[in-house]
């Protein structure tokens, strides 16, 4: 193997990571500050995936395409956060589960009734087609490449938002104590709507970036959502940093993974057995990290003790 | 005179349900909502296209969510409850190793309409037991043998890494001459092919052969077209279906594929399908649409020869419909001993037509090809 190779795969890794960042900033926000356990998480990834694919057949524009997958979420999000979510706050998490589990339903026959069965359309625009060539040789795809830039984008302006602005600090603050951030005077409803309009933006931005290089169908939220849900316990419950942190690590893994394992499995075994040990292997390791880091870090990388 | 008719219009009505023989009670099982819910839709409506205007025949169906425990309570509740005649529908193969068994050993019939695992056409076969469309091995076969005859000599091929993905490429393998630079099997389910598409481009293969159903086949195409690796991809019908064509757009432009129907297959019967298909559902058939099609009709032309209430005569009924009156939308198809098809496996090339993307047929892959497990079947 060489070298280029190599550091192509572990670009594909990290642009693998960053999407899952997306996916999972929201998610532990959501759970950090409210408490809550979002299973429909995923479908904003695919609403986001839809309304891009809808506005681009539209449009034929693909910036208006990813602006749309950021707002029609986030709309959506904070009608479900004003008629449903709300009421969910104070119940236990089996309650919280149920409920969010329904939503998943109720979205994905609702796509479906609108979209029909069939997966849409939604291709990358022309420009970004193709790779470049990086410094050492490396081919390497733009509009991957471009998503590693968003993703880093998205992850610096997460942290000005959350250490440098006053909505950060309620943020923060909500983590530590709710009942205290309500006794201070600060419009707790208020923030708990932003707080659920932004997870859901950035997970319908992820199913955009996604959706244009995969297929935008129904349903096609829930396998990333699972993901990102070990991408959380593994960084720590409610903090960014182990979000991104934990996000890199799992994309990385399981990228180097699916790459190395059959070829080491080939030189203590025969070819066809490498081959399926190997590859089932690979798709464990993410589940594998999860219990290694429970074992010895029960909060996560990054979560409070 | 009033009552010289009334007498000849009984007389009409009892040579009616004389010539139409009894009622038949089919149960339609198959993935209606969710994920893959296209491929169940297209064989329903396929199947009601076929036996539309048909009074004897009664359909009954349900939704199994693409889930095998929902498959199961289907096919009770329709057996012991609607006391069904048929069970048809299922598109997965794991569905179908879950409910076929139990439906043909209570003696109803099983008319497969997609799914053709090998087992159900080995050890495990059934005299209850038809399919109508492939053995699941069958468009993998005939792709591996246009390799070769393509002349490709060192194939890269990759499949999900569960039981039909093995068969595929086991079915690949059998007919394919050159050699295999690299077998690669990814998780079923796994939308992102970046690290395997960097390895193909690495590799030295001269040629891509790919089995990945669904969402994950639209993924692999469209990432492999942007990578811009300059390699020809060969695949089933299964990646560039009508539905799945839309969704992939102009990735999939001139790459080849094998299947047992297209719709450019020219016989009055496909002609009257596709046109049929056309204008009572506003959409181009899929091979899953001629599938259900297909099967309907073979149940049509049984029914004209046996009644359901004689098993042994109607499982001949089935068995000859193919010469007697029974025609295949696919042109050539009888019977293996097996109750599998017969019949001939097309290379097509997707293009542009109208401005729709579409397959057209390039050449006949394999010619009156039959199944690896017919040997293997004791009925």
């Amino acid at each position: 193997m060489s070298l280029q190779l190599f550091i192509e795969q572990l670009l594909n890794g990290i642009q693998f990571g960053f999407m899952l960042f997306l996916m999972s900033a929201g998610l532990t926000l959501i759970f950090g500050v409210m408490g809550l356990i979002n299973l429909a998480h995923g479908s904003f990834f695919m609403i986001g995936a839809f309304s891009a694919s809808f506005v681009a057949g539209l449009t034929g524009n693909f910036i208006l395409a990813i602006l749309a997958s950021l707002i029609f979420p986030a709309l959506i999000g904070i009608m479900v956060e004003f008629a449903i979510i709300r009421k969910l706050y104070e119940r236990d998490h089996l309650d919280q589960v149920l409920a969010t589990f329904a939503l998943i339903l109720l979205f994905s026959e609702a796509t479906r009734y609108i979209f029909g069965a069939f997966p849409l359309f939604l291709d990358i625009p022309n420009i970004l087609q193709g790779n470049i060539l990086l410094p050492g040789e490396i081919v390497y795809s733009k509009y991957r490449l471009i998503i590693i830039i968003i993703g880093l984008f998205i992850a610096v302006g997460l942290y000005f938002l959350i250490n440098r602005t006053l909505l950060g600090i309620q943020i923060k603050a909500g983590q530590n104590d709710r009942q205290m951030i309500r006794v201070l005077g600060i419009n707790i409803s208020r923030l708990y709507t932003i707080v659920f309009a932004m997870g859901a933006a950035l997970a319908g931005l992820a199913g955009a970036l996604i959706g244009a290089i995969q297929s935008v169908e129904v349903g096609m939220g829930e396998p990333v959502l699972i993901l990102a849900f070990v991408v959380i316990v593994i960084g720590g419950i409610g903090s960014i940093k182990g979000a991104l942190i934990g996000a890199l690590l799992i994309g990385v893994l399981d990228t180097m993974a699916r790459l190395f394992l059959p070829i080491f499995f080939e030189l203590i075994m025969e070819t066809s057995q490498a081959l399926s040990l190997g590859s089932s292997l690979a798709s464990m390791s993410a589940y594998l990290l999860m219990t290694l880091v429970l074992i010895f870090r029960p909060t996560g990388l990054f979560g409070k003790k | 005179m009033f009552k010289k008719s009334v007498s000849a219009f009984i007389l009409f009505l009892l040579t009616i349900s004389y010539a139409y023989g009894d009622k038949v009670k089919v149960g339609m099982i198959t993935t209606l909502s969710g994920g893959g819910s296209g491929l169940g839709i297209d064989i329903r409506d396929g199947f009601a296209l076929a036996v539309k205007g048909e009074p004897n025949i009664e359909i009954i169906s349900g939704d199994d969510q693409r889930k095998p425990d929902i498959a199961v309570q289907l096919a009770d509740k329709m057996i012991q409850s609607d006391k069904v005649d048929i069970i048809t529908g299922i598109v997965w193969s794991n569905l179908a190793m879950a409910v076929v068994p139990a439906v043909v050993n209570q003696g109803k019939f099983y008319l497969s309409p997609n799914a053709g695992p090998s087992l159900l056409a080995g050890k495990k076969c059934h005299k209850n037991y038809f399919n109508i469309a492939w053995q699941n091995d069958n468009l993998h076969e005939a792709a591996g043998g246009y390799a070769s005859s393509a002349g490709f000599k060192n194939s890269f091929i990759i499949a999900p890494n569960y039981p039909a993905g093995k068969d595929a490429l086991t079915g690949y393998k059998r007919f394919f001459k050159g050699s295999i630079e690299n077998e690669v099997y990814t998780k079923l389910g796994q939308t992102d092919y970046a690290a395997e598409i960097a390895k193909i481009r690495a590799s030295n293969a001269d040629s891509v052969y790919f089995f990945l159903p669904g969402g994950m086949g639209i993924a692999f195409i469209k990432q492999f077209s942007q990578a811009q690796v300059d390699l020809p991809l060969v695949g089933p019908a299964f990646s560039f279906d009508q539905g799945i064509l839309k969704a992939v757009g102009n990735a999939a432009l001139g790459v080849k594929n094998t299947s047992q129907w297209s719709k450019d297959i020219e016989n009055a019967e496909n002609k009257k399908f596709v046109e049929d298909f056309q204008s009572a559902y506003g959409r181009l058939p899929s091979l899953y649409a001629s599938q259900g099609y297909d099967t309907g009709k073979i149940i049509v032309s049984a029914m004209a020869n046996a009644s359901i209430k004689d098993m042994d005569a109607f499982r001949e009924a089935l068995k000859n419909a193919p010469s007697q009156g029974f025609k295949s939308t696919r042109g050539k198809f009888s019977f293996s001993s097996n109750h599998h098809p017969i019949q001939d496996i097309y290379v097509r090339e997707v293009v542009e037509e109208d401005g729709t993307l579409t397959n057209k047929l390039i050449s006949s892959g394999l010619v009156d090809h039959s199944n690896f497990y017919v040997d293997q079947c004791k009925m």
